[in-house]
């Protein structure tokens, strides 16, 4: 009998890949210098922390969740807390307990921090949530989503409610950004080649047989859930500290349209679909933002109403999905070309298009 | 004694928002098994179809001017107009596509129509003065009550008590609750699929315009997010009441209602801002308790 090959010599290059492309894009922003470019890039690289994030969970187990931006939320408030300074803390924030009041932390601490309350948030909700599946669960993380949003938009003392809270420290240098993408898409790709990513993807395809097989998939969803947890609430951080400005309506369902669309675009099953559906929606957002802000075409303006950006992503997303449900990608990986046929490019691929 | 009418009022008045909601959804994910996330956007696009495109600050009212005898008809056609086109257009081509497809192309094609509004009338939300009379309060039995709750009451049994005798009397009805119980079976007996699915669209859309004239009149302004409340719970509702069951939507929208009005009366002031909340955390107790809703159909059940 032959020896079966690791699942790891045959799916290497897919991080490899990603990571490079990720890496082009940081040297672009380094090397080009100039500002707003550069917050293009660190928009890019917080978009992939969270769409990655979703497909961490809605890519491996096919339960579509739309509630996962309540997480990025709690990782933003939790940075927002602990990295602003004391004085801005005591005038608009009183409620907070007087540690986290006296104190300020490093940014460092506050991505930290964000990830491992965000996950532990997830713990709790998963424990409760993913007994549940298809339709129900959906409609379920929706739920959850409002509860968190709810109770963020009005427990004035902790939160500012509706008012935005300002003065989280901003980080310009896109490298921090860069490290966490990087960081994310490694954690994804090692959760989707481990024991327990396997077993959840073999019960997103075939739940009765997984099941039958011996997978637990309440535990093996939970997993999941909590790692996607954390890497939003990772991504919340980001964003907080790439703005310097958080409210709650800022994570709602505008957030959950667009990543999501991003995730759909590039191809739900396949860690390489979320990365590229960032980098081609993304462009396309840009050019749409740059024509919306209006371009000089011989003497004569010509700017798009605001709103097109929206409409157009939404046509593409329902065009997708019409004409290519399984994305982009086909669900695929992106593998380096081989030249042995038969081993590495069928490895990680599921079937088209089958969710939930 | 008054306080206890007042609270029933609230609550069923609110319930008929919630169940009307509910029954629009319902039908649709009866008929086709899609959860149709566009729904709140019908409610914001009947409403805006009263004015007139411009982004000025100032409402400019054009069809809401009409006559109510010649308004109401027209709002509610502009409904299952909106409906009927997103059917034909988009959601025809996802027939054999899996429900979690569907779900997330109409919650695309919610996205288009909101920003098509905006673009349209802007983000800024506007005041129009639509029989704004029927909102000033009046004395029954001792509670004050505006006639519009009464209204919206009543509005909503008699929708409830037609749509079931369209049901159950007519031939689209029954054609409509045979593809409702098994879509496949309907179509071999000679069940014009198209017709029937279009059907439903147009009552939905029917139902979501219905819903924006209430809104519109209780609340006074015209806002690009205000369907978007309101189909939340009633998306909730028609989970709760069990996918594709209409009773079971009714029941849960009113459920919700009262919850809601309940909650309010109920909390301590400090958690009253918390209000819904604790409504989306009983509906998460609820689907834990009762993953298949209520009134679950049998073609929902999964397998595993």
């Amino acid at each position: 009998m032959a020896e079966r090959p690791s699942i790891l010599a045959r799916t290497w290059s897919t991080p490899v890949i990603l990571i490079a492309i990720l890496a082009v894009l940081a040297l672009a922003a380094y090397f080009a210098g100039s500002n707003p470019f550069n917050q293009t890039i660190i928009e890019i690289f917080i978009r992939v922390v969270l769409v990655v994030g979703l497909y961490v969970f809605i890519g491996n187990s096919g339960v579509i969740s739309f509630g996962h931006i309540g997480f990025t939320c709690l990782g933003a408030y939790m940075t927002a807390w602990l990295t602003m300074l004391p004085a801005i803390k005591k005038s608009k924030l009183k409620g907070l307990p007087d540690i986290i009041l006296n104190n300020k932390l490093d940014y460092g601490w506050g991505l930290l921090a964000a990830t491992i309350f965000a996950g532990v948030a997830a713990y709790v909700f998963g424990k409760v949530l993913m007994r549940l599946s298809g339709i129900a669960a959906s409609i379920a993380t929706f739920a959850m989503m409002a509860v968190i949003i709810q109770v963020y938009s009005n427990w004035d003392s902790v939160t500012g409610a509706q008012s935005s809270v300002v003065g989280i420290p901003i980080v310009r240098t896109v490298w921090p950004y860069f490290a966490c993408a990087v960081a994310v898409v490694l954690v994804a790709y090692a959760h989707s080649i481990s024991r327990s990513g396997l077993a959840l993807r073999a019960a997103r395809d075939e739940a009765t047989a997984a099941a039958a097989s011996g997978v637990d998939i309440p535990r093996e969803r939970l997993i999941a859930f909590v790692i996607s947890g954390a890497i939003m609430g990772l991504g919340g951080a980001l964003f907080a500290h790439s703005v310097g400005v958080v409210t709650p309506d800022t994570f709602y369902l505008g957030l959950t349209f667009i990543t999501l669309s991003m995730l759909v675009v590039g191809g739900m099953n396949s860690l390489s679909g979320a990365v590229l559906g960032v980098v081609v929606l993304s462009i396309i957002i840009q050019l749409l933002r740059w024509l919306e802000k209006g371009v000089d075409l011989g003497g004569a303006t010509l700017s798009l109403p605001l709103g097109v950006q929206e409409i157009a992503i939404g046509v593409v997303m329902i065009a997708i999905l019409m004409y290519r449900p399984s994305g982009l990608t086909r669900n695929r990986e992106l593998v380096w070309p081989s030249k042995r046929l038969s081993g590495g490019t069928k490895a990680s691929a599921p079937a088209d298009g089958k969710t939930a | 004694m008054t306080a206890l009418l007042q609270i029933l009022f609230d609550a069923l008045s609110l319930g008929s928002l919630y169940a009307l909601g509910a029954l629009g959804i319902a039908l649709i994910f009866g008929v086709m098994r899609l959860v149709n996330f566009a729904h709140g956007d019908y409610i914001s696009f009947c409403v805006f179809a009263m004015l007139w495109p411009s982004i000025d600050a100032a409402a400019i009212v054009f069809a809401g001017k009409l006559p109510t005898y010649l308004l109401v008809p027209l709002i509610l056609l502009i409904g299952a107009g909106l409906s009927v086109l997103s059917e034909i257009v988009v959601f025809r081509r996802f027939r054999n596509a899996n429900p979690a497809t569907m779900m997330i192309a109409s919650f695309a094609l919610g996205f288009v129509i909101k920003y098509f509004l905006l673009m349209l009338y802007s983000s800024r939300p506007k005041s129009i003065d639509l029989w704004s009379n029927l909102s000033q309060q009046v004395e029954i039995m001792g509670a004050r009550i505006p006639p519009l709750q009464v209204i919206t009451i009543v509005v909503t049994i008699a929708i409830l008590l037609a749509l079931t005798a369209f049901l159950k009397r007519t031939r689209f009805g029954l054609e409509m609750r045979a593809a409702a119980e098994n879509f496949t079976m309907a179509r071999m007996l000679g069940v014009r699929a198209n017709m029937v699915i279009m059907m439903a669209f147009a009552v939905s859309g029917m139902l979501a315009a219905a819903i924006g004239l209430i809104l519109v009149t209780q609340t006074g302004t015209v806002d690009i997010n205000m369907g978007a409340n309101l189909m939340l719970v009633a998306f909730v509702a028609t989970v709760i009441g069990g996918l594709g069951s209409l009773p079971g939507a009714v029941i849960a929208g009113y459920l919700i209602g009262a919850a809601t009005v309940l909650m309010q009366v109920v909390l301590p002031p400090d958690a009253r801002p918390f209000r819904d909340a604790f409504v989306y955390g009983a509906v998460i107790v609820m689907l834990i308790w009762r993953p298949n809703g209520l009134f679950s159909s049998k073609a929902t059940k999964q397998r595993v």
